[in-house]
């Protein structure tokens, strides 16, 4: 990502150090510069966000805060890992292979991504990760709807969990449209069917040599079905964790925990019948669009909901500024930023302008980089010390925090400016070969030492990790003086086992400062008394 | 699944070869059926219709969906909603587009 | 520690944990076929009129009838595998398990004489958007029935020892391979008006 932002920034300029690897005579070729752009989005999200949110924070916490021995199925749950661990050495190694790595975006669109080099080690990778997420989803659920501990009731769920389960529901009923689109665009590949090549195109000045009668329509249906659902799995869990962090940090219960579970329910229902929005200028009808417009506007008021009860819960909080508070605080106006650029994005004109521009990079970008992934920082700076025993540096947790909010504002911002002045997505020189951009070009340069500058500010972060595995301040099994479960687990938890003795649960996950009560927090396992 | 008692099961046997004289029958009538002179959208009615016959009945005695607990059969209605979804909305934007292929 | 709801059924829901993951899985099969399914429908729309029909004449409808009897038996014997276990009848069990096996491999048998007839006469996957379907719907199918052929013949065979050391455990195994066996059985009930009869 930085090697191509360097290209944006300086367009006519070789790229330094790595140019001469990459690039004619430095310069990113157009071709390269696309490969790593449809590899940046499917590495962040299939290799990145999904196994690091669901897999990794998953896998791990769920079954600790439901009180669980082990996930459900630990042999599939071993499966699922392997499959996603072929699946990301294929994608990785199709950079070396004689094709290269694919290039037609992450969304792999037909026509080009039928006939386009890089495309079959993709297709094949893709069929490892979705099978992998299949998997998991399928345990996730069991391991929830089965394990909880006796009175864990629903109501009671940590909303991390709740968000986990939907999430599970998103994967395992939206992702196999894909793994079947993927089989259809591998065959058309390589055993020369015409599933989404019309009739008559024309490659290269010449008439391909295939049946044509496909339609690159139907890729783009079977893709964006998993793919919008997709992005609700990329922001789910990450809500979930900032819900811990909140409630932890505000010394209060969630407010409106009951909205926002039935909130993150209609989510994700709604999120299977949106995904249309992608497609509005593909010709579709206006009964079609009014439809999807209809859709996409409704599926924004669970995320309001969810989003305000958040806000509500601050009020009238003691809130403990430690990091990841601070990381849970800024999700929540960069989500709302993120939420609120998608709405022109839902409705049918106002998306025909910004389609396919830098405003659509932006817009979900502020969801996944200052969204999703400080909520995954957030997660990491509270459970670090669950994993490990130690706590991080609160000193470099601040360092690696402030510059990395600033940054990503930085660099995300200009592209909404940008997008609305109609620059394209996916230009290897960022826009330099057109008029209409040359009024916003001079963002290019500023986002990218910004982007840069945000790469700076990770270490901090690396080394606040690697160094208090051995020197970071030990801790006991609840020093974020947490109510949930996986709090009465020993810090780090034992080896082969997550609970000596199953606890049991007495009480609604987020007991913080109730009147007439000792400590400001009661453990969900504390018995209540008469 | 452990009160199945040695009658229950010989029972469900019965109903199991009931069910398998009645999928072969209908095999024989939608094969038949076929060769009537339809139109394709009558075709595509009937041919569905004992489709979905058959494949009811695999579902509720073959695979006990029949006595399931609610939570199964909640998730298949769930999907289904789904599948329906995936079946007719790429089909209805074909016909809605503002010109068609 | 030991997983809970692994031979006994969790009281509120009533379920071992194997038989909601089968389910689930289930589901997103069912999601899959669908897929294609819906493929199918788009690539007969935006085809001409008639054309998938008369595409389809090339197919062998006296085969693929038998091969549809030929798999709903292989239900029957998969569901009477499991009868017999709970029936403690060890050696019922391997013989109707043993029909299952075999009428699979039947029908992969006439699968494979229809193709190669296909090959033969010029047809492929590439010959038009029927074909396509066709022989991918099948194809992912007849994986599908492989794929199924090898656990159950992991029942049949080595699998087969746990009947000694813990029957309910292997019955309740034999149920959920009774379930993907019978949903596979249950994709070609739909598989064979839709490509062979429409």
């Amino acid at each position: 990502m930085l090697v191509m932002r360097w290209q944006l920034a300086y367009p006519e300029e070789a790229v330094p150090v790595v140019g001469k690897l990459l690039g004619d005579g430095g310069i990113l070729l157009p071709e390269i510069y696309n490969s790593l752009g449809a590899m940046h989005g499917t590495i962040m999200i299939f290799l990145g966000i999904v196994p690091l949110a669901v897999g990794a924070f998953g896998n791990y916490f769920v079954p600790l805060q439901i009180g669980a021995p082990d996930m459900a199925f630990p042999k599939l749950n071993m499966a699922s890992y392997w499959s996603y661990f072929v699946g990301g050495v294929i994608m990785l190694t199709s950079f070396f292979s004689p094709e290269g790595a694919a290039r037609s975006g992450w969304t792999s669109y037909p026509p080009l991504a039928d006939i386009e080099v890089g495309q079959t080690f993709w297709l094949i990778g893709m069929l490892f990760l979705i099978t992998s997420s299949l998997l998991g989803s399928i345990n996730f659920i069991t391991t929830i709807i089965q394990l909880r501990a006796p009175g864990l009731t629903w109501m009671r769920l940590p909303f991390f969990v709740w968000s986990q389960f939907v999430t599970a529901f998103l994967l395992v009923l939206a992702f196999p449209p894909l793994e079947a689109a993927a089989v259809l665009q591998l065959m058309d590949r390589v055993a020369g069917t015409s599933f989404f090549l019309p009739s008559g195109l024309v490659v290269s000045g010449e008439l391909l040599n295939v049946s044509g009668g496909g339609s690159p329509l139907l890729w783009q249906h079977l893709f964006w079905f998993l793919a919008h659902p997709e992005v609700y799995v990329l922001i789910l869990p990450a809500m979930g964790i900032v819900a811990e962090v909140i409630a932890n940090n505000s010394r209060k219960p969630l407010w409106g925990y009951k909205s926002m579970v039935y909130s993150v329910i209609f989510l994700g229902f709604m999120s299977f019948i949106v995904w249309a929005h992608h497609m509005f200028i593909t010709g579709m009808g206006s009964t079609m669009s009014a439809f999807f417009q209809l859709t996409t506007m409704i599926i924004s008021i669970p995320s309001v909901i969810i989003l305000s009860a958040f806000f509500i819960s601050l009020w009238g909080s003691s809130i403990r500024f430690n990091t990841p508070m601070l990381f849970a605080l800024a999700f929540l106006p960069m989500f709302g930023i993120g939420g609120l650029t998608g709405l022109p994005l839902g409705l049918a004109a106002a998306d025909i302008h910004l389609h396919d521009t830098y405003y659509v990079i932006g817009h979900f970008h502020y969801i996944v980089a200052p969204g999703t992934i400080f909520g995954l920082f957030a997660g990491i700076y509270y459970w670090y010390p669950k994993i490990t025993g130690r706590k991080l540096s609160e000193k470099l947790g601040k360092l690696h925090f402030w510059p990395s909010l600033i940054f990503m504002n930085l660099i995300f911002m200009p592209m909404l400016i940008q997008g609305l002045a109609g620059v394209s997505r996916r230009l290897w020189d960022g826009g330099l070969q057109y008029a209409h951009a040359s009024g916003v070009l001079q963002w290019n340069e500023f986002m990218s030492v910004s982007a840069w500058l945000l790469g700076l500010s990770q270490i901090p972060f690396i080394i606040n990790v690697l160094y208090s595995i051995k020197n970071g301040e030990k801790v006991d099994n609840n020093p974020w003086e947490s109510t949930t479960l996986e709090w009465t687990a020993p810090s780090p938890p034992l080896p082969h086992v997550n609970f000596e003795v199953i606890p049991e649960v007495h009480r609604d996950p987020y007991e913080y400062s109730v009147p007439g009560r000792k400590r400001d927090y009661t453990p969900q396992t504390e018995p209540k008394k008469g | 699944m452990s009160e199945h008692s040695m009658n229950d099961i010989k029972s469900h046997v019965k109903v199991y070869m009931i069910v398998f004289a009645v999928l072969a029958v209908l095999t024989m009538v939608t094969v038949a059926a076929s060769y009537l002179n339809l139109s394709t959208g009558e075709a595509i009615f009937l041919a569905l219709t004992i489709a979905s016959i058959k494949g009811s009945l695999v579902a509720s005695y073959f695979m006990h969906l029949i006595s399931e607990k609610a939570l199964i059969t909640w998730i298949l209605m769930l999907t289904a909603v789904f599948f329906f979804i995936l079946m007719f909305i790429p089909m209805t934007s074909f016909i809605d587009q503002s010109r068609l292929g | 520690m030991e997983i809970p709801y692994t031979i006994e059924e969790r009281p509120d829901t009533g379920l071992i944990n194997s038989k909601l993951g089968i389910w689930l899985f289930l589901a997103s099969e069912v999601m899959l076929f669908g897929g294609l399914f819906s493929a199918y429908v788009f690539l007969r729309l935006g085809a001409p009129a008639g054309a998938f029909h008369e595409w389809g004449q090339e197919l062998n409808i006296p085969l693929a009838t038998l091969n549809t009897l030929i798999l709903i038996s292989s239900s029957v014997t998969m569901v009477m595998s499991w009868a017999s276990l709970k029936m403690n009848d060890f050696k019922k069990y391997k013989l109707y398990m043993g029909l299952t096996l075999l009428c699979a491999l039947g029908f992969l048998v006439i699968k494979y004489f229809e193709y190669t007839a296909k090959f033969h006469h010029g047809i492929f996957p590439g010959t038009n958007t029927f074909m396509s379907i066709y022989f991918t719907l099948t194809g992912l199918h007849g994986l599908h029935i492989i794929g199924g052929m090898i656990v159950n013949g992991y029942f049949l065979g080595s699998g087969s020892k746990m009947w000694t050391t813990e029957p309910e455990h292997f019955t309740n195994r034999i149920e959920i391979a009774g379930l993907y066996w019978h949903f596979v059985d249950l994709v070609w009930i739909f598989l064979f008006p839709v490509l062979y009869l429409l």
